[in-house]
């Protein structure tokens, strides 16, 4: 029933840079007015916007952070606590938006993902939902196992199998959990790497964007060309990461 | 007099305090008996008039039937949610429950709803600060476990409105004491808070930092605590009775609540004696008694505090922090002080924690804080925000039963997530939706929040509406949703089913009636008050013209005397408080002159050798004179 589990917002153009203040009137405001303090009513803006970032993939964590907290202190509905019912209703709709904004940028995964999604694309089926509900209606996903992972993905199956046979029979079987335990390692040692070849495809799509905004065109090819190597990527994160989930899973039931 | 104070109120599953911030301090209102705990306890009397706090305790051993305790083990709950409470509580259901209800609890031959009981707590805790204060009290910021879901948290917002209060925020009580702590503190680190009270357990990791009390993960358990290690002891004590004695009290609620009352008092000096005895006169003559050393008292408790371990390593993990870096662990709640939970709290953190609040009010001194901020800030709190999150991740049931999370756990509030929803049949009208609360991957396992039905949906093809619903969860941790179909541009109609839950009408219908015209009583009583006291400095004044001093005063004076005798004389009648205070204050004002000459002349008269009882003065100065204000209680 659900079309889309990833996330939320769907991008409007920027507000414009000179809006003025519902209250006072005359200053600059966007999310909150630099002359009164009063919250502003909250505009649909994607995340990145709603922080006046660039869509790049690359930030600087510490000044999102600060950033974050600084509107918190202006936005938070317990600083607005005692203003009018428009004003209050404001406030939680623009701190959950801070908040979620917040929550999705400082995070990679989280943030390319979010970007990619911004982009048109949609990683649903590597989604874990997806994944929940082709094991629960029992229909085989749509997922792709990346090509160098067949024959490990296999061989890992297999004796998460025989573990769980094992388990039902209460047996145990120390020389296979152990086994299981390093391949499970390993995984998460592609999982970080994996990461590290994300950040790669990071700077090509950050030149694009400079690129671009620098008043040089684009082409809708090239564009494609790095969203399809970092849509790569998170799949086969993506599929690692489930992977793991499985495996934390047997050896704990 | 009515001003925007707002209380600070912990309302515990054993204690209730209610506290308020004192210039720049956060301290705790006493209640009338002078103590600040008021046990979370109701009854009602032979005239079911309801008893709440210390009062109420008697009744728990002379008239069980009409007694309860613990009853936030019961709030935000469902009949199939307590049936293991059922069994160590005496709680007494309503014969007549009607599957889906809220529970109803029988207290004599009446039943109430658990926020109907919690709300006769919240307004003894009201009325205490109305006394405290003299005037009426209002608004509320009240705590509740970290770990309540959205329905506990719901019955603790209705049970503040049927008491009469505005519930301007729900608090987490970990967080609470945070603020506490980091008022008293002012540090920037990580600090882990172990809250481990009567009934619930809660474990949140936050960072302070600059003044932002920043919850980091938070985990716990809403039914564990100190009732349990209660529940246990008396069991002991019940299979010792059976198996020694060979008397069988399980169902005699008057022997279970000596037992208790007995148990709870070792239990307390087991934390500082090394051993202890038990001794109980049970009824029809008989005698229990028993030596338990603390050995034995702590490998018996071993199972319930070890309950506390899994949450711990949990919030650690989510914050992705090791205990090394905790920079300290603070412990809140009456079940703390037991030396065995410090010792786990130790070797959890590899730590000693820090012990130097009082577990019992620490809670509610934050809350205050917490109010404080939200009245706008004081100089202490000037640079304070909390931001905390949610305990338990949303979800949406999909296809297949299976729960699609859409907001995770400890994702700062106010937090939302937009989802988006089509039809399955041609001119399909309504779309159910079903929200959940919990970490399970099955809808099952998880907490049913509600029910939501989108109707009126524009008749479209199959698959062709796109309806926007967004799911916000606001800063008390509390579930609101709206809806819109995107290509019509209509607002869809929500219509919610809360799974466990009064209605707002149902909420409307308790509202304490006592309660509202003890407000009205009070207003009544400030003008009836004022009257009189208008009524004592009119006739004084009347004495005063009489006196010599009256000659000496101008024209003028007299003239402006005669204004504002008028119109005090004119306002007295009037039902406002604040006219007739302000006529008073202005009178007061305007006869001073008169009331210093007439003083002059009294102590003069004095001065010519008699005493000012028989100077001549008529009821004069030195009883009521213009100056004089009434006694106002």
């Amino acid at each position: 029933m659900t079309n889309s589990s990833l996330t939320t917002i769907t991008a409007k153009p920027a507000p414009e840079e000179t809006q003025s203040c519902w209250s006072c009137g005359t200053m600059r405001a966007v999310h909150f007015c630099e002359a009164c303090g009063k919250v502003q009513p909250p505009t649909p803006v994607d995340y990145f916007t709603f922080f006046g970032l660039p869509r790049k993939l690359n930030l600087d964590a510490a000044a999102l952070e600060k950033d974050f907290y600084e509107l918190s202190r202006k936005l938070h509905p317990d600083l607005n606590a005692r203003a009018g019912g428009r004003e209050q209703e404001w406030s939680l709709e623009q701190s959950s938006l801070l908040n979620d904004a917040h929550r999705t940028l400082k995070d990679p995964i989280q943030r390319t993902q979010y970007l990619l999604h911004l982009e048109g694309v949609e990683l649903e089926e590597q989604s874990k939902s997806a994944t929940e509900k082709a094991r629960a209606s029992g229909e085989v996903k749509k997922q792709i196992v990346p090509p160098d992972l067949l024959e490990e993905v296999f061989d890992l199956n297999m004796q998460l199998e025989e573990l769980r046979m094992h388990k039902k029979r209460g047996e145990d079987d120390p020389a296979l959990i152990e086994e299981i335990g390093r391949q499970k390692f390993e995984l998460e040692e592609k999982q970080e790497n994996l990461l590290h070849e994300l950040k790669d495809y990071w700077k090509t799509w950050d030149e694009l964007i400079e690129r671009e905004s620098a008043g040089h065109p684009v082409s809708e090819d090239e564009r494609k060309r790095a969203r399809d190597k970092m849509v790569d990527v998170l799949n086969r994160r993506n599929y690692i990461r489930n992977l793991v989930r499985d495996v934390n899973e047997a050896l704990e039931n | 007099m009515t001003t925007d104070r707002i209380v600070g109120i912990d309302l515990g599953t054993t204690n209730s305090l209610v506290a308020f911030m004192q210039g720049e301090t956060p301290v705790v209102i006493p209640g009338e008996d002078g103590l600040n705990l008021v046990p979370s306890v109701v009854a009602l009397d032979s005239n079911n008039q309801p008893i709440i706090g210390n009062a109420a305790r008697p009744f728990l051993i002379e008239t069980p039937e009409r007694a309860v305790y613990s009853i936030k083990r019961l709030m935000g709950r469902g009949v199939e949610d307590i049936r293991e409470e059922l069994k160590l509580f005496p709680f007494r259901l309503a014969a007549d429950l009607a599957p889906g209800e809220v529970l109803r609890i029988k207290l004599g031959d009446k039943t109430f709803t658990p926020p109907e009981i919690s709300a006769l707590i919240l307004r003894q805790l009201k009325r205490n600060a109305e006394r405290f204060f003299n005037e009426t009290v209002s608004k509320a910021v009240i705590t509740v476990p970290a770990y309540f879901n959205d329905a506990q948290r719901q019955a603790t917002k209705d049970a503040g409105r049927i008491a009469g209060l505005e519930v301007l925020r729900l608090v987490n009580e970990p967080t609470a004491a945070s603020l506490a702590y980091g008022l008293d503190k002012k540090q920037n680190g990580i600090v882990a808070v172990y809250d481990l009270g009567g009934g619930t357990f809660d474990i949140s990791i936050l960072r302070l930092h600059d003044g932002i009390f920043e919850v980091i993960a938070t985990n716990g358990d809403t039914h564990l605590g100190g009732d349990d290690i209660d529940n246990l002891l008396i069991t002991i004590a019940l299979d010792d009775i059976r198996g020694d004695m060979g008397l069988d009290f399980r169902r005699n609620a008057e022997a279970v609540q000596t037992i208790r009352k007995a148990v709870i008092e070792a239990k307390i000096l087991l934390s500082s004696q090394p051993s202890i005895k038990l001794d109980i006169d049970l009824p029809g003559g008989k005698r229990y008694q028993r030596e338990i050393t603390r050995e034995n008292y702590e490998q018996l408790i071993q199972p319930i505090i070890h309950r506390t371990v899994g949450p711990c390593k949990q919030a650690l993990k989510d914050a992705q922090l090791k205990p090394e870096q905790i920079d300290e662990v603070v412990l809140v709640g009456g079940s703390t002080r037991i030396p065995k939970v410090r010792a786990l709290v130790k070797e959890l953190f590899q730590r000693e924690p820090h012990t130097g609040l009082n577990p019992d009010e620490v809670v509610a001194l934050g809350a205050a804080v917490q109010a404080n901020i939200l009245g706008g800030g004081s100089e202490a709190t000037q640079n304070m925000l909390l931001l905390d999150v949610t305990p338990l991740s949303l979800g949406i049931e999909v296809a297949g039963g299976v729960t699609d999370k859409i907001i995770l756990r400890n994702s700062t509030i106010p937090a939302s997530a937009t989802q988006f929803y089509t039809t399955q049949i041609d001119g399909q009208a309504n779309v159910a939706i079903h929200v959940l609360q919990g970490e399970r991957e099955l809808a099952s396992d998880c907490r049913s929040l509600a029910r939501f039905d989108l109707k009126g949906v524009p008749p479209m093809a199959a698959g062709m509406p796109r309806i926007e619903v967004k799911f916000l969860i606001d800063a008390n941790g509390i579930l609101h949703v709206s809806a819109r179909e995107q290509r019509s541009g209509t607002e869809a109609e929500i219509d919610v089913q809360p799974s466990y839950g009064l209605t707002d009408e149902q909420v409307e219908g308790m509202i304490l009636d006592s309660f509202d015209n003890a407000e009205e009583d009070f207003r009544r009583r400030q003008v009836i008050e004022a009257r009189s006291e208008a009524e004592t400095i009119l006739a004084a004044l009347e004495k005063g013209k009489k006196s010599p001093a009256w000659g000496q005063l101008t024209t003028a004076e007299k003239k402006q005397i005669a204004k504002m005798e008028n119109s005090l004389a004119a306002v007295k009648a009037e039902d406002d408080y604040n006219t007739i205070r302000m006529a008073i204050d202005a009178l007061n004002q305007g006869t001073m002159r008169l009331a210093e000459l007439m003083m002059d002349s009294a102590v003069s008269t004095a001065l010519k050798g008699k005493t000012m009882d028989e100077a001549d003065l008529g009821e004069g100065p030195t009883a009521p004179h213009p100056v004089a204000k009434a006694d106002f209680e």
